[in-house]
């Protein structure tokens, strides 16, 4: 608990520059990330990731010391490098950009690997702790280095600001954009340079390697939450940002603990929680909404039952058994009475010892339901001419989603019929309707 | 049969365009004369959408020129309006409709402004002349096919231009949608509007346009409807005598030979 008090008051000038740090790099990520997405070139971001180690190493090489500023500037200019690569296998060979990404990325990062393991044995001393650009470490975050951050995330934040509105207008109809005359491929080169800009100011705090995820899971995420652009980029950063915070105070309490890796567990974690939980595009939520259909139509077509019931014998007020039930259609017994249960909850239907009876609004109910039944048929057979012995299937299903306007649109057009197809009278519900039906 | 028009708002001069070296429209040429309703009608793989994209600059010709009220493409961008296919965008964009109109202004507001209120009036104005008004806060995901046509040329009609180029506008929408839009055109060809349209459909075709361009790799004819689209030329445009032409530029991709010796 201490511990947590000290990391959120920011008392220690160690932990201020860990999460100023964090906080700085995941929102410019994620916010940049969010266009990468919706211009679906995510594999992007991955590769150029990768592709920043040798640069790093590079600027190690060329240095002997692990200053900051010039590692960014080696990892920038790889990243561009393997960008220009794909760029022009893509455009002058018959791979395919899938396949170029995949080439550039393990080529990249594999000369990286190569130089990092003769930097390492090497015998410099200054070299230690250079691995831990790999899977990155917030702790080694200096006052120096927050200065950089700081830079280069209101860089990202004016840039991302300033072409907004272009940005968005590429990703959704790129073909319009260059005929209002739009700079697109200039666009294209600052939505990358900003890519390559974003995964190096992750390099120290969350590692080359695993920036990528940082880019795309809170986007990713995000877009489950709403439909507005705006918005998306908004939940993308506040995504970002906890990440960035959790990571950080992770790896305060443990300091074992590497910061990248977890930030990636906590925004995959919550990219997670979107994905089947986020309301209306959630899994949960679409698996309860069609459960929910379920339960609607085994209840109508409980109530159709006794409707017909008392068809047949002008009944309609009759208690009926479960075996007569059974008999009108056919029906898995225990989904009828899980129906049954709930209509005589929702006062649609009497319970009296073993005999269910509709009640006046259960009546209602059950002579609307069969009503759109027979005037569905009645559409059918006479708008789409489909012969009257092949409508019953299709008016089962569109008996329980037809709307109130929909009816008396369908009523109109059809001349506010009496009959149905199979010659069955069409039950009216007027006022009272539950007397007079009789 | 080539008729050219008097003092043209378009000319297309001698235009081939090549897809890696192999060309799929050889030497098209022709003039569209103000306020004319015209479409280009051919069969698949004709070359239609590529000469819109060609006029449009989406695509560089391998030789010829296209002038749009005598001037290059450039100098006159503010006055010509695109609509691209409407397969070419996927609409799960997290945009509204509103969103999508307002697109339209972005030429006129430039790089870095943000559309304003006169913007957003114009777009609800343009969304209501195509019976799309009480949409304007809906997500693009939830439109049919004919709605989501509707507000690409609301789009259009929000850039406030005085040609507009149409790729398939017609494909795919219900017929309700096709009237709307084809008394739209009339409307915006009355108002001294060039309108421009990639069409499939012979039968519509002479109802909808005032003037063809038969195309089939070349340009089979081009002219007032009356005089250029007769059952004859329309063979010639569908019938398959083209095919030496498709075969000499499947050699030339191979070869990797240039269209026009330098």
């Amino acid at each position: 608990m201490q511990q947590l008090i000290d990391f959120l008051t920011l008392a220690d000038p160690n932990v201020r520059y860990v999460v100023w740090g964090n906080v700085l790099l995941s929102a410019s990520a994620a916010m940049v990330g969010a266009f990468i997405v919706l211009q679906k070139k995510a594999l992007i971001g991955d590769a150029v990731s990768h592709a920043v180690l040798p640069g790093i190493c590079a600027a190690f090489l060329f240095s002997g010391t692990k200053n900051t500023a010039l590692m960014l500037m080696g990892a920038f200019i790889s990243g561009w490098l393997a960008l220009i690569a794909i760029d022009y296998i893509t455009s002058r060979s018959k791979i395919k950009k899938d396949a170029a990404i995949g080439l550039v990325l393990s080529v990249f990062f594999g000369a990286g690997m190569v130089m990092m393991t003769f930097i390492q044995q090497s015998g410099n001393a200054a070299q230690s702790g250079l691995d831990h650009f790999i899977f990155g470490r917030a702790a080694t975050l200096i006052g120096s280095d927050l200065m950089i951050f700081s830079i280069l995330a209101i860089v990202l934040l004016l840039a991302v600001g300033l072409f907004f509105k272009a940005f968005a207008l590429v990703a959704f109809d790129r073909a319009f954009a260059e005929a209002l005359g739009y700079p697109v491929r200039k666009l294209d080169l600052l939505l990358t340079s900003l890519t390559v800009l974003a995964v190096v100011t992750g390099i120290t705090s969350v590692g080359v390697v695993l920036m990528a995820a940082m880019l795309v899971t809170p986007a990713a995420a995000a877009r489950y939450w709403t439909d507005n652009l705006k918005h998306m980029v908004a939940i993308s950063v506040a995504f970002g940002v906890f990440a960035g915070l959790t990571g950080a105070f992770i790896s305060y309490t443990a300091p074992s603990m590497p910061t990248g890796p977890w930030m990636v567990v906590v925004s995959s974690a919550v990219a997670f929680l979107s994905f089947f939980f986020a309301p209306k595009k959630g899994i949960v939520p679409r698996w309860y909404n069609q459960r929910k259909n379920q339960r609607i139509i085994a209840e109508e077509n409980t109530l159709k039952m006794f409707y017909h019931l008392g068809e047949q014998d002008n009944r309609f007020d009759d208690g009926r058994t479960l075996a007569d039930l059974v008999k009108t259609r056919e029906v898995n017994e225990n989904v009828l009475k899980a129906a049954l249960r709930r209509l005589v909850a929702n006062g649609l239907l009497y319970d009296r010892e073993k005999q269910w009876a509709l009640t006046k609004t259960g009546y209602l109910r059950a002579a609307r339901v069969v009503r759109l039944h027979r005037l569905w048929e009645l559409y059918l057979t006479q708008y789409m001419d489909i012969a009257s012995d092949h409508v019953h299937d299709d008016a089962e299903t569109i008996e329980h989603i037809i709307t109130p306007e929909l009816e008396r649109e369908l009523e109109h057009q059809l001349g506010y019929p009496d009959r149905d197809p199979h010659d069955t009278k069409i039950p009216k519900l007027q006022t009272n309707g539950h007397k007079e039906n009789r | 049969m080539i008729i050219h028009a008097p003092d043209p708002v378009l000319e297309v001069h001698d235009l081939t365009v090549s897809y890696s070296r192999k060309p799929v429209l050889w030497g098209v040429d022709f003039t569209l004369p103000r306020g004319s309703i015209a479409g280009i009608v051919g069969p698949n793989g004709a070359g239609k959408s590529t000469l819109l994209k060609t006029i449009m600059g989406l695509i560089s010709p391998s030789s010829g020129f296209v002038r749009l009220f005598g001037h290059p493409l450039e100098a006159v961008r503010q006055r010509v309006s695109y609509v691209p296919q409407r397969e070419s965008v996927d609409w799960d964009f997290p945009v509204s409709v509103l969103d999508v109109v307002l697109m339209g202004r972005y030429g006129k507001i430039g790089l870095l402004r943000n559309t304003g209120a006169r913007d957003k009036a114009i777009a609800l104005d343009c969304l209501n002349k195509v019976g799309m008004a009480s949409y304007a806060e809906r997500q693009i995901s939830q439109l049919s096919g004919g709605q989501q046509q509707r507000v690409f040329l609301a789009r259009a009609l929000a850039q406030e231009a005085d040609i507009y180029f149409m790729d398939e506008p017609f494909a795919g929408v219900d017929a309700a949608t096709e009237q709307a839009i084809i008394s739209l055109l009339r409307e915006m060809a009355g108002a001294d509007k060039t309108i421009v349209v990639v069409h499939h459909d012979l039968q519509s075709a002479r109802d909808y346009f005032g003037w063809i361009l038969l195309l089939n790799m070349h340009l089979v004819a081009a002219g007032p409807t009356g005089e250029v689209f007769t059952e004859e030329r329309i063979q010639q445009a569908y019938g398959g005598r083209l095919s030496v032409l498709a075969q000499v530029g499947n050699v030339m991709e191979k070869r990797a030979f240039p269209s026009r010796e330098r």
